[in-house]
């Protein structure tokens, strides 16, 4: 198992620089594989609709999901509810690539996350703070994404956690080695993240930005502030040109630090999501599972 | 001095190992800089259909390609060994096309059928081998030398200067393999 897990972590390290894309269909999927996706997030309805549609909202159709596997040569995701360690088994069973354990999906256990050490399979799973982000490793997640607000197209709260990571990395990175324990008691982690985090000043698995990417300099702020990729969910196919902006999203996270270049990717995409604003917002799923 | 390419990928890792040989090292984004002067070429693991993609769309193509023929010494591993091949068996689209082997990608089904392995690298000895979602090589021209068979496959070749291989030995904390590419 540990062996999986090592393997896992390295797929994660594979899509770094890379951009996930949220996909609905086999038409989409290719489309977002031709743009230059390094991988695909099958589900049934974006996160804008989820939204907008209210309701429970569940693991999608494995036959769906399968269709889109057929689709493209990249690896394909697909979420399941927090907790819902039956949904992961049948989305191991179709062998899916990555698991998201997502609070995009209603939740399935207002208390416990599903243990990830008991699957094969890759989980990714999202995190507002450090202390999250190490639970859910502890828990085997072997990789780790901003939780954001998913299907607003808001960027406001993937920069608020990207920062607060980032922030708490950076003390705990400052600490004494005696102060270390405390630390641990305070994320409620074990000490060996923690001092795992404090040797080597990151994560110990991949961090990616996810929830409110909407556009090119969206994409370009997070890897400014330290993402090693990005998702995209309802920013590309609610846009006005999908294929464009997509496109446009997979060059600025290759080049995030060429101001030139990201003028030149933002021009004439048309238009872009909506969004709605955090205070708008009735349902704030980056508080599901913590 | 290594120019390692960088448009997505595990760059960061190939990278570290370099500086760790004490070889300098920098990341190719853009067509700038493929101006500065090196000698040695890295292509990363990642995803094959996206750093195609970006080769062609950033400018690198021409540039990387006249390199590698001109005799570059070059590092592939993984989806670098998709771009320098001469064909792939699953797919019409070739990047590079500079060694004439024919590869199948992901070759050992989805991330499921990842693993880790030990074996023979030839002139080199046992090394550590990762295989993620992996491509391997079913046939080689002349000319081509086999440098590993894992499990019968063909992991890994060498031809004049490119040395390729369907496994990462940037993971790993083995050095053998990025020496011998530096002694090349």
């Amino acid at each position: 198992m540990k062996t999986q897990y090592e393997l896992n972590k390295e797929l994660a390290q594979m899509l770094k620089g890379g951009v996930i894309m949220d996909v609905t269909t086999p038409e989409q999927a290719r489309i977002a594989e031709e743009a230059g996706a390094c991988a695909v997030m099958a589900l049934e309805r974006i996160p804008a609709d989820i939204r907008a549609a209210g309701g429970v909202s569940r693991m999608s159709d494995p036959k769906m999901i399968n269709s889109i596997q057929e689709a493209v040569s990249i690896p394909v995701m697909a979420k399941c509810r927090i907790g819902h360690f039956a949904e992961a088994q049948i989305l191991e069973a179709i062998e899916i690539d990555y698991i998201d354990e997502s609070e995009v999906l209603s939740p399935a256990d207002d208390v416990y996350h599903i243990d990830k050490t008991q699957f094969k399979v890759p989980f990714v799973c999202g995190a507002k703070d450090l202390g999250e982000a190490l639970r859910r490793i502890s828990e085997g997640a072997s990789m780790i994404r901003t939780k954001g607000e998913p299907g607003t197209g808001d960027i406001v709260q993937a920069v608020r956690h990207m920062r607060k990571m980032n922030g708490e990395i950076a003390r705990l990175k400052a600490l004494r080695n005696d102060e270390l324990f405390n630390a641990a008691k305070e994320l409620q982690v074990s000490y060996e993240l923690v001092e795992y985090v404090h040797k080597n000043g990151r994560l110990p698995v991949v961090n990616f930005a996810a929830g409110g990417v909407a556009t090119p300099a969206d994409a370009a702020l997070m890897m400014q502030l330290g993402a090693e990729g990005v998702f995209v969910g309802s920013g590309i196919f609610k846009s006005g040109n999908p294929k464009k902006r997509a496109e446009a999203i997979v060059k600025a996270v290759t080049n995030f630090n060429d101001k030139k270049v990201l003028a030149e990717l933002s021009k004439d995409l048309g238009e872009a999501m909506v969004g709605i604003n955090e205070q708008e917002i009735e349902l704030l799923m980056a508080e599901r599972g913590i | 001095m290594t120019g390692v390419l960088a448009v997505q990928g595990d760059f960061i890792e190939h990278i570290k190992m370099l500086e760790g040989l004490g070889e300098k090292a920098f990341e190719i984004r853009s067509e700038a800089d493929l101006d500065k002067s090196f000698d040695r070429l890295v292509l990363p693991g990642g995803e094959s259909t996206v750093q195609t993609r970006l080769i062609r769309d950033l400018g690198l193509f021409d540039k990387l390609k006249s390199k590698i023929s001109g005799g570059m010494p070059t590092l592939a591993t993984c989806a670098g060994l998709i771009l320098l091949a001469k064909k792939t068996e699953n797919s019409d689209s070739v990047c590079f096309g500079t060694l004439p082997v024919t590869v199948k990608r992901n070759a050992y089904g989805r991330q499921l059928g990842s693993f880790r392995a030990l074996g023979d690298f030839k002139g080199v000895g046992q090394v550590p081998m990762e295989f993620i979602r992996a491509p391997y090589i079913t046939a080689v021209s002349d000319g081509v030398s086999v440098m590993s068979v894992t499990d019968g496959n063909i992991t890994a070749v060498k031809y004049k200067n490119q040395l390729a291989m369907a496994f990462h030995p940037e993971l790993l904390c083995d050095t053998k393999i990025f020496e011998y590419f530096l002694n090349m």
